[in-house]
């Protein structure tokens, strides 16, 4: 039976718990629904509920506990012999569930019985051409243990699979026949229905944070690695980004961080003026009409793709600043420069500054303007004495998820300060960030293994730990502002 | 101290005994009819007292006394309203100053993201009122004393205003009004949120205020408005009803829906 028509089954039978649950309910009380502590469709989802879920929770520990289960037990069964020169175990035990899973499929389609396959020998059979037939291409002729494996894995799988079925369509039951065997005007229906709530509410969080910490530990393992085969000392303080292909590379993570923050500075420099400045006009002095016409315009920035932003930094900006500013004040003739990069990071971030800062400031209550215009004071001096500090911890997380957006920026830095990790303070330089060199150090021809690779995780946990450090320090000066004013 | 914000320029124009006039002021909120037709003289150094029912506009006319409805995009204002004589709808009147001269409590207390001393402080800076900090220091504690409210803040005048119990915050709001020195204090329903202790001492400081303001007051509470004023307008539908002084209006009401009006709720 396969999986989907299992989880249909299981399913079914929870809407039919449902139903009959419901109408137990009111059978118990002579359909006087009064009389229940809960409604009768809280009954009928407690129901529904004690069929699904312990038959579901076995459903999933088994698929994923099986496998484990299986491997272990095959992979002891294959002799040392026929692991190539230089292969590993788990080469092998692919091929094995390849040819288990090629049988599978020529018995489906009916060339191959059950009999037959018990029959196979690498002796009579050519098990490379009969697996070809069935559309399965293995890299070399199958070794007699490969094969054995290979039947074993399917019988051992097959039975685990029928074993699964039967415990789940049990327990389905059960949990039907049980719960709705304990049905009465009592029952807490309401409760066991809204604790699951809870529990599915509690799920869903535990999920985003759960991948949080699971991206953190994919960065750990591989930057530990990565410190064993380059000094930590070196990677923090040195000031020479120069990898080397060879080896013997120069990996200092400062011009990179330098430039993440040059870049992102300036970006910010930008967007935050201008983005607050938006904010104020659109949600104190422009109409309604004005304002819903104006916020979607401006909001279109923020879906532009990245990669447009850097052509628009490459071919317009770069050009116009060299040309423009840095030839004739003498100051450089790149036309990658942080400030090119900057420039256009900051038109991108104008919306999440802007639009974030705009519904903060109309958030605080006109109470605080009235008692402002109250005591005759003009517009601006509202604006600028009463809403924006009222405003202020907002504005401040709106400004901080911009900085982080700056320092994650990818696109926009290589197309627009280009790819050479500097530290300088000449703003019409090329200089590069550590998105960028993660990406290069990534794609190319290296060994996986090789320290010039696995810089990238460092480079990366790095970025992800200042950014958290930025999130916090958000978090604390919020806290702070509020603690005063509120 | 400084001597009371209501001294000359306002006994000069008292030989009328009118510190502002309306005449046929007409208040639309879009295509709604909100004020029909009103006139009301209000006197210097009086409380004048607003009653009526929820939604008969009450709110509505206290607001265009300072032109706080400018604010609000839908609001047209018709007729004459005259502060010592001068139109305050004109062009060449700067609400900004209107509001200076008049100032406002708002029915929820609404004191400033900021500290007591701030919240206070907030009108006189905004206005220039004080040259030295000395000044401005002299400034806030006479408001605040005014406010009744000076003994149980002096210890924190740098705490944040937000922090106060819900009568606390409505005197420091009044307290505020008066130090920017206006010459006529416009409260809308005051004590609407507050309990009855805070009431109490709300009412005393109006009272007291009547020394040098003229106050308007908005309230819902008939109670209310027989204990603290002198002169009493009641408000149905958008229409003045009656207006005339506050004994008057609770002994003998001339309009029949006055006397419903007030029987009701008193009895």
């Amino acid at each position: 039976m396969s999986l989907g028509i299992l989880s249909l089954i299981v399913l079914g039978l929870a809407g039919l718990g449902f139903f009959v649950g419901r109408a137990r309910a009111l059978a118990v009380v002579g359909g006087d629904g009064r009389k229940l502590h809960s409604l009768p469709s809280y009954h009928g989802q407690s129901v529904a509920l004690f069929a699904a879920l312990p038959a579901f929770f076995v459903f999933g520990v088994w698929l994923f506990v099986q496998p484990i289960l299986i491997e272990s037990s095959i992979s002891g069964t294959i002799p040392d012999s026929i692991i190539p020169e230089g292969g590993a175990l788990s080469l092998v035990m692919a091929d094995v569930r390849r040819i288990a899973d090629g049988l599978d499929v020529l018995v489906q389609s009916g060339s191959l019985t059950e009999a037959a396959i018990a029959e196979l020998s690498t002796e009579t059979t050519d098990i490379r051409a009969l697996l070809a037939e069935g559309g399965v291409a293995l890299g070399s002729d199958v070794p007699q243990p490969v094969l054995a494996a290979a039947s074993e894995y399917r019988a051992m799988n097959g039975t685990g699979r029928w074993a699964m079925t039967g415990l789940v369509l049990v327990l389905a039951v059960l949990g039907l026949v049980v719960s709705l065997r304990r049905i009465t005007p009592d029952l807490r229906a309401r409760n066991i229905s809204e604790a699951f709530v809870k529990a599915l509410l509690i799920g869903a969080s535990l999920v985003a944070i759960l991948t949080t910490v699971g991206i953190v530990f994919s960065l750990m393992f591989e930057t530990i690695n990565f410190f064993k085969m380059y000094p930590a000392k070196d990677f923090f303080f040195s000031t020479v980004w120069n990898p080397q292909f060879r080896g013997g590379s120069d990996l200092g993570i400062l011009p990179l961080l330098w430039g993440t923050l040059y870049v992102s500075f300036v970006a910010l420099l930008f967007a935050v003026p201008l983005g607050l400045m938006i904010a104020i006009y659109l949600s104190e002095y422009a109409g309604p009409k004005l304002r819903s016409l104006a916020k979607p315009a401006i909001e279109v920035l923020a879906g532009i793709p990245t990669i447009v932003y850097g052509l628009f930094a490459l071919v317009t900006v770069g050009p116009l600043l060299r040309d423009y500013l840095a030839q004739p004040l003498g100051l450089g003739t790149s036309s990658s420069s942080v400030l090119t990069a900057g420039l256009v990071m900051g038109i991108m971030l104008i919306p999440f500054v802007s639009s974030l800062s705009d519904d903060i400031i109309n958030a605080v209550p006109q109470a605080m303007r009235d008692g402002s215009y109250g005591l005759g004071a003009t517009r601006s001096e509202t604006i600028r004495q009463v809403v924006l500090p009222a405003a202020l911890p907002g504005v401040v997380g709106a400004i901080l998820l911009a900085a982080s957006r700056a320092i994650g920026e990818t696109m926009i830095v290589v197309m627009g300060a280009g790819a050479a990790a500097k530290l300088g303070l000449n703003p019409f330089e090329a200089m590069t960030t550590v998105t960028v060199k993660i990406v290069s150090q990534l794609t190319g021809d290296t060994e996986f293994a090789s320290p010039e690779t696995l810089v990238a995780f460092a480079l990366g946990l790095t970025l992800f730990v200042f950014t958290l450090g930025l999130n916090v320090l958000a978090l604390i000066i919020v806290r702070k502002y509020r603690e005063q004013y509120e | 101290m400084y001597d009371a914000p209501t001294n000359n320029a306002e006994i000069n124009v008292d030989q009328n005994e009118i510190k502002i006039s309306a005449r046929n002021v007409q208040v639309y909120y879009g295509d709604s009819h909100a004020i029909k037709d009103v006139n009301v003289d209000i006197a210097p150094r009086t409380v004048t007292a607003f009653i009526g029912p929820s939604g008969c506009g009450k709110s509505t006319f206290l607001r265009c006394l300072n032109r706080m409805n400018d604010t609000i995009d839908v609001c047209r204002v018709e007729g004459r309203i005259e502060l010592d004589g001068e139109d305050i709808y004109d062009k060449r009147v700067d609400p900004v100053q209107l509001r200076a001269r008049v100032g406002m409590v708002f029915q929820k207390p609404n004191p400033f993201p900021k500290s007591i001393y701030d919240n206070v402080a907030y009108g006189p800076r905004i206005h220039g009122m004080a040259r030295s900090k000395a000044d401005l220091d002299e400034i806030v504690e006479t408001a605040l004393r005014r406010g009744a409210i000076w003994n149980e803040v002096k210890d924190r005048l740098h705490a944040p205003g937000t922090g106060l119990s819900g009568g606390q915050q409505q005197r420091l709001c009044i307290a505020r009004a008066i130090a920017t020195q206006p010459e006529v204090l416009l409260m809308d329903e005051p004590c609407s949120a507050l309990d009855p202790i805070a009431t109490a001492q709300v009412e005393e400081l109006i009272d007291d205020l009547r020394t040098n303001y003229s106050v308007v007051i908005v309230t819902h509470s008939m109670q209310q408005a027989a204990r603290v004023s002198q002169k009493t307008a009641f408000f149905h539908l958008g229409n003045l009803v009656e207006f005339d002084d506050t004994s008057r209006i609770f002994t003998q009401p001339q309009d029949p829906r006055t006397e419903s009006y007030i029987t009701g709720r008193i009895g």
